[in-house]
């Protein structure tokens, strides 16, 4: 995405913020162009709130420079500011109506009352609220709310719209509405989106980017399936999506991978991925996702696989379309994930019954250790 | 005895205090002073119904001027009470965290541990003719001789804006407490400056601790007696230094409960029309 000839809605260059001796935000650049769904994940406390802030003018960088439309906004304060944020627990303003509440931008702007009221019918119209104008704040639902604190700040035609976690506070199925919802309004309003969450499915599913974060630095950008198949780092390996890891140590590489031995003894053979080349006696980590192991009851179904263990099935985690089994290594006694295919096949396991796994070399992924603990999902 | 009669027993033996603080020390006095205010004396030990202590309020003017200047005197009170609190709260409840705030809130509250009338007389310690202001004065040659500062509106109005301090910023402090940072941000966010986000966000949310606030402190202040009496000496006036005169100096205590209603009645008319002009309501503020 980095193609520097583009023009960006919304562009941070090494942007950095210590709080004294702490750095929350350490060299981060990057870019959205114009109409992009771009989305920050990290972890809690891994400083995307800080970089939105900053974007929104509630907090100045120690270094680096901020560019909303190719203008520098360093010192522009925050009402000046062409983008408007959407907080995380929306900051309706409660002693207003839900016109009023739309409105209150193009009052402060000082448009005409009759173009202010055409503006917030045609807005609220839009979030499918056409006759709640007169409601109270309290009298709306959870996802009416959320629609409300979107359009209040895309009638003010914003270069961008800075979103912080929304939608944290909903429950589960509405959280699944919503992230349609989300992304049907950036379509119909046609306007740039920076998210920000710790929910890898909120942005897997609804950014065109994804940019994952941990400690202050960006580890990685991309798609959502570049981030998925292709994750640059152990972090990102392990923070999107789930996988099985294996910690150890790298006994011969040659040109297609890497042979290792696990801690726990077991041999694996793996692509070595990320920057860092991978050599004799590395310590490496390696990540399976739970849909590359092939489950099956004979062993010869898996023969032609380069990894193979022999499991036993400790559990089914039934989980519709996302089931998964658990199954030990016999060998080991490690435990590893597997989905289970969605044809109903083996959905007679028994519990303790002797299963094969295996997958292909290509389907583990070999990190160079980084010491550091490399982002369990959360 | 069945569950339901033994419901009500136990709920009129935990009402029985509060029963018996009410009537015997609320409202049997009131109706005693109520029935003394109704009477007037025409002959030694003699009485009739009548609401002449009533009609003398409004026949003598020195009467219903002295209330009306106490009433407005209040009011100017608790603006100048409000003027000064809001500051001070906003800062103490948005701008401070953690100890510094529990610390502040403290000195707020640090000079109610004494009591009033020790106050007040702190106060005249510094304001009198031979007192620290005027020699501080005189020293830095600002004044050629003592200088008076007691004895005047200016002074009354500084002692009952002290006096009435906490009683604004607690209330305050709270309601502010409670408003979401977030808000704030929204507001400058969407485009309002300092004054507008002040005025659309901050004070509407304010407006239960306003209003609850300036009631306390209103109702106060009309009602106080050592400040104005102390530190405005005695040819001023204020209506409960009227009222303890009617008991005390005159024992004519007809004429006393009778000022004693129309304090109350006149008051809380004064609080009813600044709730309906604020377009507040009194279950709204209090609850």
């Amino acid at each position: 995405m980095s193609d520097s000839a583009e023009t960006y809605d919304l562009e941070c260059r090494n942007l950095v913020r210590r709080y004294g001796k702490f750095t929350a935000v350490d060299n981060v650049s990057f870019g959205v162009p114009q109409g992009d769904f771009f989305s920050i994940l990290g972890p809690s406390g891994c400083g995307k709130t800080t970089i939105l802030r900053m974007m929104a003018g509630f907090d100045n960088p120690t270094a680096g420079d901020i560019l909303i439309k190719e203008q520098s906004v360093l010192n522009v304060p925050p009402n000046k500011r062409p983008v408007n944020m959407v907080f995380q627990h929306l900051a309706l303003f409660p002693m207003m109506s839900v016109a009023e509440n739309i409105a209150y931008g193009l009052v402060r702007k000082g448009l005409p009352k009759h173009q202010i009221a055409e503006k917030v019918k045609s807005a609220l119209g839009r979030i499918d609220l056409p006759t709640s104008g007169d409601k109270s704040i309290n009298q709306l639902s959870g996802g009416q709310k959320q629609r409300v604190a979107i359009a209040r700040c895309l009638v003010l035609e914003p270069a961008a719209l800075l979103l912080d976690e929304p939608l944290g506070a909903l429950d589960l199925k509405l959280r699944e509405h919503m992230k349609v919802e989300l992304k049907k309004m950036q379509d119909q309003f046609e306007t740039t989106f920076v998210y920000i969450t710790h929910d890898q499915s909120e942005a897997l599913v609804m950014s065109n980017h994804v940019a994952v974060m941990n400690a202050g630095r960006f580890e990685q950008i991309g798609t959502p399936q570049e981030l998925y198949y292709h994750p640059d780092t152990a972090f990102v390996a392990g923070f999107v999506g789930d996988s099985n890891r294996w910690h150890g140590k790298v006994e011969r590489v040659d040109k297609d991978g890497v042979k290792v031995v696990s801690s726990d003894g077991v041999e694996l053979l793996a692509t070595p991925a990320g920057d860092t080349p991978l050599k004799e006696g590395v310590e490496v980590d390696i990540f399976v996702r739970p849909e590359s192991v092939v489950l099956a009851e004979d062993a010869d179904r898996i023969s032609g696989m380069e990894n193979r263990i022999d499991g036993e099935l400790v559990s089914i985690l039934f989980n519709g379309a996302n089931s998964r089994a658990l199954i030990r290594d016999r060998a080991t006694g490690g435990e590893l994930d597997v989905a289970l295919p969605q044809t109903g096949e083996f959905s007679t396991l028994n519990r303790g019954q002797q299963v094969y796994l295996g997958w292909g070399m290509t389907q583990a992924k070999a990190f160079a250790a980084t010491g550091d603990d490399n982002g369990r999902a959360v | 005895m069945n569950l339901k009669a033994a419901t009500r027993l136990s709920l009129f033996w935990l009402m029985a205090p509060l029963l018996v603080w009410l009537i015997g020390l609320i409202i049997l006095p009131h109706a005693d002073m109520l029935a003394i205010s109704l009477r007037e004396r025409v002959a030694v030990r003699t009485y009739e119904f009548s609401f002449a202590n009533y009609g003398e309020f409004f026949n003598e003017p020195l009467y219903w001027r002295t209330f009306a200047r106490t009433a407005i005197m209040s009011t100017v009170a608790t603006a100048l009470t409000l003027l000064i609190s809001f500051p001070v709260s906003y800062y103490i409840a948005k701008m401070l965290r953690g100890r510094l705030k529990a610390f502040l809130f403290l000195l707020c509250l640090v000079p109610f541990w004494v009591s009033e009338l020790v106050r007040t007389f702190g106060w005249m310690i510094l304001l009198r003719e031979s007192g620290v202001f005027s020699n501080l004065l005189q020293w830095l040659g600002m004044a050629d001789g003592p200088v008076e500062m007691l004895y005047n509106d200016a002074t009354i109005m500084v002692g009952l804006v002290y006096t009435s301090m906490l009683f604004m910023v607690v209330p305050l402090v709270t309601t502010l407490d409670s408003l979401e940072d977030a808000q704030v941000e929204a507001g400058y966010d969407l485009g309002g400056n300092a004054f507008s986000v002040l005025r659309t966000i901050i004070i509407p949310h304010a407006m239960p601790g306003i209003v609850s606030g300036c009631i306390v402190v209103f109702m106060l202040t009309l009602g106080n007696y050592l400040t104005p009496v102390l530190l405005g000496g005695k040819d001023n006036l204020w209506f409960t230094a009227q009222i303890y005169t009617q008991f005390i100096t005159r024992f004519n205590w007809e004429q006393g409960a009778a000022f004693g209603f129309l304090l109350l009645g006149l008051s809380s008319l004064i609080v009813w029309s600044g709730l309906k002009l604020s377009r507040q309501t009194l279950t709204e503020t209090m609850g």
